[in-house]
């Protein structure tokens, strides 16, 4: 049995489907057949947001975009203008460059994990009809730890002298050194990282797996019968929307909200250990006063999650388009 | 319908003592001594000493900081999720109205400013955002830990959807009996929100509460401290110290993750609702 869904696949002209996908976002698509027709009413009501997006969207955003031009007096005696300095000076840094390969390794390990254990367990809580309820519970109970907290009992837990998991290194032969070894941190952040997203991916997947017809369920059952092949074939195609969805979800989470994780866990001791690069943009600006670089930086990591978030949007589209 | 093989449990206990054990960890070492945690590890077991260090945490001034109690940082998270959770709402709600029901000029434009917000996170800009609300003099204070946190537009993203999948005929049937635009969005569609408007508030609420780097930033004044930047200072403090109050540090962790754990669980079919449906 071959069952293909339409959002699997490949668009042809993708770019001009991002540009449909944009423009059906926008004012566009079909509007309300009745409108009010007051020409202040509707700023009334937008002005709240409005004022809110201005104030504290619109003037960060562009004060970041133009002090990545400047390198600003220590003293606070004035900037210079310096045009692409700070960015070229960022771009080439070897910490800077240690940084951006550590965030990439670091979003693709997080995320291929947590997506990973997500659909596992959301497969086999979908199977478990019966009983699924507490194993769901327990699951989702996660998703509300903030990644300060996460971080937190983490480091407890990897804690050099009462740490369970430490002494279980121990017991194969490896002395764990959780902030002063560079892998050994790397280890505890990614551990922390994971099990703090794997409720969000659980939670959707289930979701997912939930809207499968039950018909589709069971002619499937007939076609198929090896489980894995039934899971191949039918389920994963079928999941595909959702896991694209949560392929960006999960790199932007790795990327901006471990944040907290980081911070936790390697305390403002940048020395020997791994951070990913919005962590770098903090210490830059906040600890190192170095305005113009920092800015860069946050310029820079802009560009790339404006990206992702393009991409997502074009995702949404299909979604739109094809149910 | 599907045969359920002892190993689809198995996976399931697996992977729920994975996510439970840490939290099951921090809840029970929280009941013991400092003294007791440092010479024998972490414990699975509840101790005796839970009293007295919740006590301290909650009321003592100095317990991990200078001088906030842990009730006040609990009553400023509070504040941080309720207030952001309603700001929220009522701003995305009203912005969504507009956007929605009223045909006026620069509608386009105005809907791509409020959108491209979706484009770039907080944490890009938290440099700028700090000067800007410093410009302000918002520095230590609950507009400034809340309202610039409203700076995105997931929630009125969210409420534009909803809005849309209402029956033209209610706008129409509204104004035949004569309704003018704030009677119908009172009288008819916020009535209409009202599920939606309650999975918003618990996602919200969880988000405002569970905030570190916003709250980290902006508040110097230990009044103004919430229970993520508590944990925060507490780590700080054990830099020198020679038993870290592992017991303190639990029992702060403890009071940070049950009031958002308890909405979730309580509220689980509407949380999912809104999560799954308003992320698309």
């Amino acid at each position: 049995m071959t069952l293909t869904h339409p959002s699997v696949s490949v668009p042809r002209r993708p770019f001009a489907r991002l540009m449909r996908g944009l423009a059906a976002i926008g004012a566009s698509e079909p509007q309300k057949r009745v409108q009010f027709d007051r020409p202040l009413t509707p700023w009334l009501f937008l002005a709240p947001q409005l004022a809110v997006v201005v104030i504290f969207f619109y003037w960060p955003s562009v004060e970041a975009v133009l002090s990545s031009f400047y390198i600003e007096d220590p003293f606070g005696f004035g900037a210079t203008f310096v045009g692409m300095e700070n960015y070229s000076d960022a771009l080439t840094n070897a910490r800077y460059q240690a940084t951006a390969a550590f965030t990439a390794f670091f979003c693709v390990v997080v995320t291929a994990l947590s997506l990973g254990i997500g659909l596992l367990l959301a497969v086999k809580a979908d199977k478990v009809i019966r009983g699924a309820g507490p194993y769901k519970t327990v699951l989702i109970s996660v998703y509300a730890i903030a990644p300060p907290v996460a971080g937190l009992i983490g480091m407890m837990i990897f804690d050099q002298h009462i740490g369970p998991i430490t002494e279980l290194f121990a017991f194969f032969g490896h002395d764990l050194r959780v902030g002063v070894n560079y892998w050994d941190t790397a280890i505890a952040v990614i551990t922390i990282s994971v099990w703090k997203q794997i409720p969000y991916n659980f939670i959707f997947f289930l979701s997912g797996l939930q809207t499968v017809p039950v018909s589709v369920r069971e002619a499937a059952l007939i076609d198929a019968r090896s489980g894995w092949r039934r899971f191949r074939d039918i389920v994963l195609p079928l999941l595909a929307p959702t896991a694209f969805f949560l392929l960006i979800i999960n790199i932007t989470y790795a990327m901006f909200d471990t944040f907290a994780i980081f911070d936790v866990v390697v305390k403002d001791k940048p020395a020997n250990n791994p951070m990913t690069l919005v962590y770098k943009v903090y210490l830059d600006g906040f600890k190192g006063n170095d305005i113009g670089g920092s800015s860069a930086q946050s310029v820079i990591l802009m560009v790339v999650v404006a990206a992702l978030t393009v991409v997502q949007f074009r995702f949404l589209e299909r979604r739109v388009h094809y149910g | 319908m599907q045969q359920v093989k002892p190993l689809d449990h198995l996976v399931l206990i697996l992977g729920a003592l994975f996510m439970a054990l840490p939290v099951i960890v921090a809840l029970m070492s929280s009941t013991h001594a400092a003294i007791e945690i440092h010479s024998n590890g972490l414990y699975l077991t509840p101790g005796g000493d839970g009293v007295e260090t919740y006590n301290k945490v909650l009321t003592a001034r100095g317990g991990f900081t200078g001088d906030v109690t842990g009730l006040l940082m609990l009553g400023n998270s509070m504040i941080m999720g309720i207030g952001f959770a309603v700001g929220k709402i009522v701003l995305s709600m009203t912005a969504a109205y507009a956007l929605v029901y009223f045909r006026f000029r620069f509608a386009t434009l105005i809907f791509w400013a409020i959108f491209t917000t979706l484009l770039l996170p907080l944490e890009v800009r938290i440099m700028p955002s700090y000067q800007v609300m410093s410009t302000l003099g918002l520095l230590n204070s609950y507009t400034g830990l809340i309202v610039p946190l409203l700076a995105s537009a997931t929630g009125t993203f969210f409420f534009r959807q909803f809005f849309k999948s209402v029956p033209d005929e209610l706008l129409e049937a509204a104004r035949i009996d004569g309704a003018g635009p704030w009677k119908f969005f009172v009288d008819v569609l916020v009535p209409l929100s009202r599920t939606m408007m309650a999975a918003i508030f618990i996602i919200m609420f969880i988000y405002g509460w569970n905030q570190y780097l916003w709250p980290l930033i902006m508040t110097t004044d230990e009044s103004f401290y919430t229970l993520m930047r508590g944990i925060k200072s507490i780590l700080q403090v054990w830099v020198g110290s020679q038993i870290p109050d592992y017991n303190e540090a639990f029992a702060l962790a403890v009071l940070a993750m049950i009031p958002p754990i308890i909405v979730v669980v309580v509220f689980q079919r509407m949380f999912i609702k809104g999560l799954t449906e308003s992320d698309k």
